[in-house]
């Protein structure tokens, strides 16, 4: 487990990092060498009809619930970044959320890359989002919508992150072709590996891109991951103490689309954002369940080929306010041979969970944003809708943010 | 996987052969490719990641910039964190270690100027400011006489074979610029004292230099959008300090400006801030030339009407 439950260090890090902070705005003696610093304030009011964080025929993996109901911080982010020498740049992200009432420090990424490699390659290293998808290198701050699409949660536990290594190759050609690889320990869902050794999960990915004219831009993905679970576990739904524990192969494969409108090419004034993606997993292995810590007590064989698919469109009509259409759906297709007293009822649960998410967006300017976003959620087990309002906030503070594409 | 090895070993083979043929320009805004052009002509392939209706401060790394960022021998920036939303990107993901923080092919043309509105103090409430001053150092041409210089030293350090081109050039260059600068600033002369709204702090070098008075702005804050609160607040300032004319880049809305001139009847004047900006801004000379003329016709009409 990566997490650590230490509430004090929390503080010691903020504590750690302020004075860096406050010199590096002042532009103290010795502060220009200070990495760029910016903190991310996250927070949200969500209110559930139902609320249930499992989904229908899915085993999900850890960080996949709801959000808090009510009022909740949802994620005080910390990230650094500077060029370590004129051949390396290092990133570090620290996100401190609540769990279970206790604040948790997570590093999220903390990763070197290589600024020096000739022709055209790139390599990273550390811990980092993987590059497979579109979204999923996107970090929950500049998310178009305040949760994931359903795909990303249910197949990648909303982001694949893992330790590793990466290379990547851009071609020397004005349409821009990128293909990459990565090498991972496979700590992370969907393999989550308790004693990993060696190199549990490996992708690889392609990228094609341009323009068409002066207004339009685009970019195409296809990717695949591909891993050994042992001893994966994921949870029941809350009120028990359910665990399912999965051993044996799981692969993910997607592709995904972006085309970008604006007058001009000019995203200040009105800007079109058109997105799909589309995500085919397939697990093969057996299934335990265990309830109250006795692991083992129902075994199954498990087959499972679950696809998922979104599409959503965001629109800038004036500046600073954004409105978003996301339409997410959902096809589960589970095998367990052996389920004697309906542990695994769940899974069985063959039908295609689905949501619509409508969103309004506000950003004064680069560093400030508010939004009120509604979700129907037919993907919950009960079967009945869903239905999510949810207001939230991100504030940028300190160094200018990366522009994403 | 050994397709792919062959492939990447060709590419290096055609990029090895055709090294000297001169530089590719990966300019990060219109005027460093034409200043590149000036200096280096036939020798020189320019490509320029922005156009003159795109905000310099609001481009994102798009998929066609980063292809084009690979393959550039030499980037000229303005610098002064004027990209700074979307170089980094570029540089972290391109896989061009000449253009990488600190390379030998990257080049910042605001570097070692005279920076107008160093801020006293850094604060985000203050809006979008840029810690090294006012970014926007083209608008003054004579700036171009140090930034050409500086420019032509860069590209024969990369480009050695033809180092005495660029000097050549640029010695030409120098020499018609500061005769163009004479009489521009000849003509320029009636509007020395003129008072203008200008929608952003995009025009301040080339107030500077033509003495022209900049006594309020559209955004009331840099980067941040008028709302009609202060609009209605401007324009109650305008009353006891009046301007001529309001003055906004072709890449910024038009709509806070014709709000405030249907109320002030100030002519708007869209400038075109980079070449490119209006038909007939093709060439540097060709942009200061139609700045002037625009602003001089709106000036004569204002004082005869």
């Amino acid at each position: 487990m990566r997490m650590f439950r230490i509430g004090a260090l929390a503080g010691a890090a903020f504590l750690l990092l302020m004075p860096s902070l406050t010199q590096a705005q002042n532009g103290g003696s010795g502060s220009g060498f200070n990495p760029k610093i910016s903190l991310i304030l996250q927070g949200s009011y969500a209110d559930y009809s139902e609320g249930d964080s499992a989904v229908r025929g899915s085993l999900l993996g850890g960080e996949s619930e709801l959000r808090a109901d009510g009022f909740s911080l949802v994620e005080t982010e910390i990230a650094a970044e500077a060029n370590i020498d004129d051949a390396y740049r290092g990133w570090v992200t620290l996100g401190l959320h609540e769990h279970d009432g206790e604040t948790e420090i997570d590093v999220e990424e903390a990763y070197i890359n290589t600024l020096s490699l000739p022709q055209g390659f790139t390599a990273k290293f550390g811990r980092f989002f993987s590059d497979i998808g579109y979204l999923n290198k996107t970090h929950s701050h500049a998310w178009d919508f305040i949760d994931q699409p359903l795909g990303y949660r249910v197949l990648l536990a909303n982001n694949y992150r893992d330790d590793g290594i990466q290379l990547k190759w851009i071609a020397p050609t004005d349409l821009f072709m990128e293909v990459g690889a990565e090498a991972m320990r496979g700590a992370s869902f969907p393999t989550n590996c308790e004693d990993c050794s060696g190199i549990n999960t490996v992708t690889v990915f392609g990228h094609l891109g341009g323009d068409f004219g002066t207004d339009t831009s685009w970019r195409l993905g296809i990717w695949h991951l591909d891993g050994d679970a042992e001893g994966r576990q994921s949870f029941g739904d809350g009120a028990t103490n359910e665990i399912f524990d999965f051993t044996g192969d799981t692969t993910r494969s997607g592709v995904d689309m972006v085309v970008k409108w604006a007058p001009n090419g000019n995203p200040r004034e009105c800007h079109l954002i058109v997105q799909a993606e589309y995500i085919i997993g397939d697990e093969d292995g057996t299934l335990d369940f265990s309830d109250n810590g006795t692991l083992g007590a129902v075994s199954s064989a498990y087959e499972a080929s679950p696809q998922a698919w979104y599409g959503q469109v965001i629109y800038q009509f004036v500046p600073r306010w954004r409105v978003g259409l996301r339409y997410d759906w959902l096809e589960t297709d589970n095998d367990l041979p052996n389920n004697p007293a309906g542990q695994f009822n769940n899974l069985l649960n063959n039908d295609d969970p689905q949501r619509i998410s409508a969103m309004v967006d506000f950003s004064r300017s680069e560093f400030s944003r508010f939004r009120i976003q509604y979700n129907r959620d037919e993907s919950q087990p009960g079967g009945e809708v869903d239905n999510q309002v949810f207001l939230q906030y991100i504030m940028s503070l300190g160094s200018h943010p990366a522009h994403q594409y | 996987m050994r397709v792919f090895i062959n492939a990447a070993c060709m590419v290096f083979l055609m990029q090895a052969g055709l090294a000297h043929a001169g530089l590719k320009v990966f300019a990060c805004e219109p005027e460093w490719a034409a200043l590149s052009k000036e200096l280096g002509g036939e020798h020189v392939e320019a490509f320029s990641a922005t156009t003159a209706q795109q905000d310099p401060h609001l481009i994102q790394p798009r998929p066609s910039l980063i292809a084009k960022f690979r393959q550039a021998d030499l980037g000229i920036c303005t610098g002064a964190d004027l990209e700074i939303g979307w170089l980094p990107v570029l540089q972290n993901s391109g896989g061009n270690p000449a253009l990488r923080p600190g390379g030998a092919g990257l080049f910042f043309a605001s570097e070692g100027l005279d920076m107008l509105e160093i801020p006293e103090r850094l604060d985000r409430a203050d809006g979008d400011v840029h810690p090294q001053g006012n970014p926007h150092v083209h608008l003054d041409p004579r700036n171009m006489i140090p930034i050409s210089k500086r420019l032509a030293g860069k590209m024969a350090q990369l480009d050695p074979a033809n180092a005495d081109v660029y000097a050549r050039r640029q010695a030409t260059f120098e020499k018609v610029w500061q005769g163009k600068i004479s009489s521009w600033e000849a003509q320029a002369a009636p509007l020395k004292g003129v008072k203008v709204v200008a929608h952003h702090k995009s025009f301040s070098y080339l107030f500077d230099w033509l003495g022209i008075v900049e006594v309020n702005n559209l955004e009331p804050k840099p980067g941040i959008p008028p709302s009609a609160a202060y609009l209605n607040k401007l324009l109650a300032e305008l009353k006891t300090e009046p301007a001529s004319m309001i003055l906004a880049a072709t890449y910024q809305s038009n709509r806070p400006a014709e709000w405030l001139a249907e109320r002030t009847r100030y002519p708007i004047v869209i400038l075109p801030t980079t070449v490119g900006g209006v038909e007939g801004t093709n060439t540097l000379e060709r942009l200061y030339t139609t700045m002037i003329s625009m602003l001089l016709k709106t000036a004569q009409a204002e004082s005869s009407s």
